[in-house]
């Protein structure tokens, strides 16, 4: 192993936390220019620091333990949603292979299982509680992430078809003509869903729930480890941004200017648009976002794969 | 008592009472306000109330329940003997005449009463109230807890041997033992509840929603029983917000009680002021000049604006849409700002006086509204968009709490939440006061009544507000903001410094306040949330002897139980955020 490779795997979880940390701040600055008020501006220029300070006071909080909670599963928890997400960037290929190991030959199973054992972080965050909310949220988090999965990974089948590889690098190479955003428009609605609802953000927040469930599984968590779901959650957001770009706009392709600022833009946009959905849209009941998923979603997708077979079958027989 | 289940076109409700009771009335009373008193003896009460219910159709409604301590008046001319008086205070939607408060007399020792749950639906907090507060007893009352006050208090408040402050108590010390007690006493038990533990086939979970929870509006308790996310019974407890404000009514003097009123539905600023002034100003017969009249009329109109707008970005808030809210609460911010620039105050300008208004308008306030009135409705109609437009909002709203006409009447709602059923009524068209009768404006009225409809209901009421403050602006009249009369407050001083009586009658009326003359009278006005009502004795001294606040959000909050069984966790949150209730409104 270079020392390049090593400095990577230390480098790029450091950079990670450090970009979620700072997309805190980004997120509530853009809400509050979206809300009509200023949001964070006191801590230096513009309120950048403001994420150092909140940091800072989260670090030194008492890391209590409810004494009706499931010590050692209750601590294990946000571990397990910090360690998914951050695994998961190790397939992602940046630019100027700058990834970790992003020429994985099944990248894209790589980052669904993953993210698959994520909802473990909620689901085992809201039993281990012992507390009704967050027992409520853990529930309402199991079904909506698992049957999003399903979704999510029968969107992407679209993807790997037309590109025929589970390598995110030859998934990038293979949109060097064309975005699969274009070709594979439905799948890429239907991902974009399922990521929302992965992440649970606005408007699929139902395991968190501010107005049903007062914090939904992370009720009675504090300190850091409330910090590490909240650091995950962000990490999530950065995450399937890159996915987006890497899988349906093209990766860090672009005219003119240098790679690694196209794939900047296309992820800061993406997450830009997670910010903007979160400020815009109201909560679904938690039976409605069941319904949309198995009702529409899922026939949705079913129909992307067979489309795209179709086509494809056809190309090549011609 | 046959007759009585014809309806009589050509007789008044106190008419066809009177005329039809077995033991005929112990006597009829007539108050300041012109409402008759009908007083029977408790015998008569179900019967009379029974017949009544059956007869008078879906349109009597129980505004009011309540109870006076007659033990300290003096002024009781005509009245029958009694320790306690009920009151039952009985208004028909249809004809303005129709409206009656009957009186039954009771004993000094254990005063008991029929229950009248079964006959008006909303009697059940209104007699837990009276329970909680006189200690009369309700035979057959389904659940008779103490409801304003803690279980584990002693005494009766708003009896007039209960202490009315701390300092008329020994210090007060928690020792181990009454503290266990009152641990105990927190303990939740279903069954107290009247909830069971478990069905035949599963466990339910309680969920205690409250009383300190983000969708709550305030400290408001609801003890679910859950079976899943889905709810199979809801129980609302209140209280947390209790300071006795009826009972300040009585300490305080006529003057000095005006900024209570203001905290009592803290959104809706001058217009709690609104219903006492007039109530006291009918008890002084106290004529209000036609400035003063539409000055206030303004100025409520404002505040309703401010406090839907208030209840439309919390609903959207309720549902998850976050940014609404703080769009709303900026428009809020204007109307703010108009209010401090004529009262000086933003939310509680305590700003009507007896007699009239405090201050003539400050210089330059036609600007700052018509500037307003022009921004609004532009931003009012984004906000169409924004949210009421939205599908996933829709489909949060619709069809989610409906309830009919005939059960808001039963339930004692008032307000949007009765218009939204599709019944066009509005007390500011039913019974005009102040100069409402001079002014044009619609009801705005929904269909279904559910929370979709209530909001729609709402949203047009600031549309229809703004119609009533445009008006108020343009036809402003000229005049004095005052009435010249010598119980207004504070009292006139032009000719104090010239003879010696004004300036004793000054002297007085400022350090002692007004003596207003004995009698009763209630005044009632459209609140932003529905029908508040002040009634007000006065047994001819500078306070009070009793006052009712009679408020929307009480009875609106009973139906809880009645529109959540069967619905998930997140309907009911729309449906509370939908009901438009102030805690500080419930539990006064």
């Amino acid at each position: 192993m270079t020392y390049s490779a090593l400095l990577t795997i230390i480098l790029t979880p450091l950079v990670l936390l450090g970009l979620a940390t700072v997309l805190t701040w980004v997120e509530r600055r853009l809400l509050g220019l979206w809300q009509d008020r200023y949001g964070p501006n006191r801590v230096g220029p513009g309120g950048m620091f403001q994420a150092v300070a909140d940091g800072t006071k989260i670090l030194f909080k008492q890391d209590w333990i409810p004494p009706f909670a499931d010590r050692g599963v209750f601590v294990l928890a946000p571990a397990i949603g910090m360690m998914t997400v951050l695994l998961s960037f190790a397939v992602i290929p940046l630019p100027m292979h700058a990834g970790i190991a992003s020429d994985m030959n099944v990248g894209l199973l790589f980052i669904l299982g993953m993210m698959g054992l994520g909802v473990y972080a909620v689901v085992l965050a809201g039993w281990s509680s012992n507390s009704k909310f967050a027992l409520l949220g853990g529930m309402r988090a199991a079904a909506q992430m698992i049957s999003y999965e399903v979704f999510m990974g029968l969107s992407l089948m679209g993807v790997v078809m037309m590109a025929g590889s589970f390598s995110l690098q030859d998934i990038v190479a293979a949109q060097a003509g064309l975005w699969f955003i274009i070709p594979q428009c439905l799948g890429f609605g239907v991902f974009m869903l399922a990521g929302i609802a992965e992440t649970h953000r606005l408007p699929f927040d139902l395991p968190e729930g501010e107005n049903e469930l007062g914090a939904g599984f992370h009720t009675e968590y504090s300190g850091m480890k409330f910090g590490m779901f909240f650091i995950a959650e962000y990490a999530g957001i950065i995450l399937v941004s890159s996915l987006v770009t890497t899988l349906y706009l093209g990766g860090w392709r672009g005219p003119l200017l240098p790679p690694a600022v196209w794939f900047l833009l296309k992820t800061g946009g993406m997450v830009a648009f997670f910010i903007l959905l979160r400020a815009s849209l109201p909560r679904p009941r938690y039976d409605q976002l069941m319904a949309l998923g198995w009702k529409v979603l899922l026939p949705l997708s079913l129909l992307n794969v067979m489309a795209t077979g179709t086509i494809l079958m056809l190309r090549a027989s011609l | 008592m046959t007759t009585l289940l014809s309806p009589a076109r050509e007789q008044s409700l106190p008419e066809r009472i009177s005329k039809h009771l077995p033991n005929g009335l112990l006597a009829t009373q007539t108050a300041c306000d012109g409402i008759s008193i009908l007083w029977m003896a408790a015998a008569d009460l179900r019967p009379t109330l029974a017949a009544l219910r059956t007869s008078a159709a879906a349109s009597l409604m129980l505004l009011d329940l309540t109870a006076i301590d007659e033990r300290d008046r003096t002024h009781r001319d005509g009245q029958p003997q009694a320790a306690f008086t009920v009151v039952y205070h009985l208004m028909s939607l249809n004809t303005r005449s129709d409206e009656v408060r009957i009186k039954v007399p009771l004993g000094a020792t254990a005063p008991t009463l029929p229950s009248i749950c079964d006959l008006w639906p909303n009697a059940n907090w209104y007699e837990r109230e009276v329970w909680d507060l006189f200690g009369i007893h309700f035979q057959d009352h389904p659940c008779l807890r103490r409801i304003l006050t803690p279980p584990t208090w002693t005494g009766h408040p708003l009896r007039k041997d209960h202490h009315a402050r701390a300092t008329e108590m020994p210090p007060y010390s928690l020792t181990e033992e009454h503290e266990a007690q009152e641990q105990d006493a927190l303990r939740f038990d279903p069954s107290a509840w009247g909830m069971r533990r478990h069905s035949d086939h599963s466990d339910f979970m309680f969920l205690n929603l409250g009383p300190n929870h983000p969708s709550v509006h305030g400290v408001f308790r609801i003890v679910l029983q859950l079976e899943g996310e889905r709810i199979v019974d809801a129980v609302p407890d209140i209280g947390f917000h209790h300071r006795g404000a009826e009972k300040m009514g009585e300490r305080q003097s006529w003057h000095t009680y005006i900024p209570y009123t203001d905290r009592v539905d803290y959104l809706g600023g001058v217009m709690n002021n609104f219903p006492y002034v007039m109530a006291v100003e009918t008890l002084a017969g106290i004529t209000v000049p036609p400035r003063a009249q539409m000055i206030r009329v303004m100025l409520a109109e404002l505040f309703r604006i401010a406090s839907h707008l208030v209840f439309y970005g919390t609903m959207a808030q309720d549902v998850g849409q976050l940014s609404p809210v703080f769009y709303m609460f900026t428009d809020r911010e204007r109307v703010f700002g108009i209010i401090e620039a004529i009262c000086g105050f933003r939310m509680h300008p305590a700003w009507f006086r007896i007699g009239g208004v405090a201050m003539d308008l400050p210089n330059g306030w036609e600007g700052l509204i018509r500037a307003f009135l022009h921004d609004l409705p532009l931003r009012l109609d984004e906000y169409d968009a924004m949210v009421m437009r939205n599908p996933i909002f829709r489909a949060r709203t619709k069809g989610i709490g409906a309830y009919t006409t005939t059960e808001a009447v039963e339930w004692g709602v008032t307000g949007p939440g009765l218009r939204a059923t599709g019944r066009e009524w509005d007390y500011r068209k039913h019974a005009p006061y102040a100069c409402y009768d001079q002014l044009e404006f619609d009801i705005p009225t929904g269909t279904n009544g559910d929370c979709y409809d209530r909001i729609a209901v709402h949203v047009e009421e600031i549309r229809q507000s703004l119609r009533i403050i445009r008006q108020c602006v343009d036809n402003m009249p000229a005049g004095p903001v005052k009435a010249d009369h010598p119980l207004t407050t504070p009292p006139p001083k032009a000719r104090t410094m010239h003879d010696i009586e004004t300036l004793i009658h000054h002297f007085l009326s400022v350090s002692w306040g007004p003596v207003i003359p004995p009698g009763e009278a209630r005044a009632s006005i459209e609140a932003t949330k529905g029908v508040n009502t002040y009634t007000l004795i006065s047994d001819g001294g500078t306070a009070s002897y009793r006052t009712r606040i009679r408020t929307p959000s009480f009875a609106h909050l009973q139906m809880i139980p009645l529109l959540s069984r069967g619905i998930m966790v997140a309907d009911l949150i729309a449906i509370l955020g939908s009901i438009d209730f102030v805690m500080a409104d419930v539990d006064r």
